[in-house]
């Protein structure tokens, strides 16, 4: 039983995620159905940090609530090591977009309720590994104080454990940094990318913002505007362990322009599509 | 939980000094005692359409003489029992039920008619039928009671779940929480603060019910004494029921808002 436990152990959080041909539709009774996805297909290697960007209501978030298992495509599937989603499941955790920390229960009460659900482990051994986690995020002396008692940040930093600690196949991190202040926000890329670097789980990581992306990813997959689909996939070959020197490479650049190119044009969809002001497009590249 | 829970109670004493000695409890008090001084002034003819107020010393000399009677006491306890039987009921059955409701759709469909329909009945247009369905007099206040607090309980708790975040839910369920462990470990918890919202108002409801039914259909009670002061035109007897009353509310939603507390160590009621 403990054997299987440790090799179960070794062979997860290295799943890997494939979308084939999603399409979501999206019917409202009275108003005209809206096309979300339409024959959405990446894939998400076994171990990479692979980083989603797309201009704002691309269909993101309904990507991710697809691959978490919540929603449902009408055509296509989500494959997880080959094995199609059929709802939520333990070897898919989330990150929402807004804290989903239960206030109600102690920071570490919150950690341990994932690996004690369903005669997993026990009490003592899930609080040693959620320590574990907790230590490395600098949250060990809030252990047991509740969610509103803590800043934004260290929200974030407690809900990273919190998935972690289950070891899930994949990760799926929805905007997870969205809202915090900018320092903040940094310092919480660098936890992401130390935990990624010790974990080695695959993490799926949604963003609009493409420093971020470019900070994190190995690979990104550019979203195109409604419906939804992947318009490019720009490998980041930057080195790892990366820092706030990365920035300034050349390299850098070479793969900020690349991405931002295929964004602005999607960006400027929407602006041709209101008033025809194709020379908005170009104005967002002389700055860039 | 438990941990806060024996934190409280083993500080208890100290909080209460602490509180009695703070500018909040110096704030109240000082508005209470400008209230009583402003009304004695009125009622010295210093205001106009006071004259019929007896002074607070009057009241107060009427209220030394209710309390050493047995009678103000009895009545004391009567209207507590009710308030308490019709409280503690409309809890027992509310919750549930507002859970029920906002948990299980089909349960839902089934009840919510019904309950909108019974909802706009004022509990006081209970009592003729109340009256006649119990077999006791007292059962039948105790009822009416329990009317003004089981709806508003209702709905607060139909309001509380379906007002929890999506993602919390969504959170456990991927963790591999079963439905039964989604209902008790997050369903639950999170209803939590709408069910205290819902006893503070609620124990306020029953407090006026009480009195109302006590009025029409009550031979005991603070509500009567009131009532038979107001016969016999004997007014400061009146002022000492109403002083009563406010004051029995008072402390029973202190005793809400402690086992509020006590409910919800991660949150204050307010």
């Amino acid at each position: 039983m403990a054997d299987n436990g440790s090799k179960n152990k070794q062979s997860q959080g290295k799943g890997e995620l494939v979308l084939q041909d999603v399409t979501r539709v999206f019917r409202l009774p009275g108003m005209p159905s809206c096309t979300t996805l339409k024959n959405c297909s990446f894939t998400v290697p076994r171990g990479s940090l692979t980083v989603l960007v797309g201009p704002s209501g691309c269909g993101k978030s309904t990507l991710a609530n697809i691959a978490a298992g919540y929603d449902h495509p009408d055509s296509g599937k989500a494959l997880i090591n080959g094995k199609p989603v059929t709802g939520p499941g333990r070897d898919r955790i989330m990150v929402f977009q807004e804290t989903a920390l239960w206030p109600w229960m102690t920071v570490m009460k919150n950690a341990t309720f994932g690996p004690t659900m369903l005669g997993g482990m026990n009490k003592a051994e899930a609080e040693q590994r959620a320590m574990a986690l907790l230590e490395k995020v600098g949250l060990k002396d809030f252990k047991d104080k509740y969610p509103a008692q803590l800043s934004g940040g260290m929200q974030r930093r407690a809900e990273l454990c919190r998935a972690l600690v289950m070891s899930p196949q994949v990760m799926i991190l929805d905007e997870p940094f969205r809202g915090l202040d900018v320092m903040t926000r940094e310092l919480m890329q660098e936890y992401l990318l130390a935990l990624y670097r010790e974990t080695g789980l695959t993490m799926l990581f949604i963003t609009s913002e493409i420093e971020e992306a470019l900070f994190l990813g190995d690979r990104i997959l550019v979203m195109t505007n409604l419906p939804g689909t992947i318009k490019t996939t720009v490998e980041v070959d930057l080195p790892r362990p990366r820092d706030f020197k990365v920035l300034a490479t050349e390299r850098y650049r070479q793969i900020k322009s690349e991405v931002m190119e295929s964004l602005y044009e999607e960006g400027a969809k929407i602006f041709t599509k209101l008033d025809g002001a194709g020379d908005l497009m170009g104005s967002c590249r002389a700055e860039s | 939980m438990a941990r806060a829970a024996t934190m409280t109670s083993a500080s208890f004493g100290y909080k209460t000094r602490k509180f009695f000695m703070s500018k909040h409890f110096t704030r109240g008090s000082l508005a209470v005692i400008g209230f009583f001084a402003l009304w004695q002034a009125g009622s010295m003819g210093l205001m106009p359409f006071m004259h019929a107020i007896p002074t607070p010393v009057t009241v107060a000399g009427a209220f030394w003489e209710f309390m050493c009677t047995g009678k103000y006491w009895q009545s004391w306890m009567d209207s507590t029992l009710r308030v308490g039987y019709g409280f503690v009921a409309a809890q027992i059955l509310g919750i549930p039920l507002g859970l029920g409701m906002g948990w299980n759709r089909n349960f839902k469909d089934f009840t919510y008619p019904l309950f909108e329909l019974m909802r706009p009945i004022p509990p006081l247009a209970w009592v003729p039928v109340s009256i006649l369905f119990w077999p006791t007099n007292e059962s039948s206040i105790a009822f009416i009671t329990f009317i003004g607090a089981f709806f508003t309980i209702v709905v607060n708790v139909l309001g509380g779940v379906s007002a929890i975040p999506r993602q919390l839910v969504d959170a456990a369920v991927s963790f591999g929480a079963s439905p039964r462990q989604v209902f008790w470990r997050i369903v639950l918890p999170a209803t939590i603060p709408s069910i205290v919202t819902g006893m503070m108002v609620g124990i306020g409801i029953t407090w006026n019910v009480v009195i109302a039914a006590e009025m029409i259909a009550g031979n005991t009670g603070l509500g009567r004494l009131t009532w038979e002061a107001y016969l016999a035109g004997y007014t400061p007897g009146i002022i000492v029921g109403m002083i009563s009353i406010g004051l029995a509310g008072y402390v029973s939603s202190m005793a809400v808002k402690m086992i509020g507390d006590w409910l919800m160590p991660w949150k204050k009621v307010f």
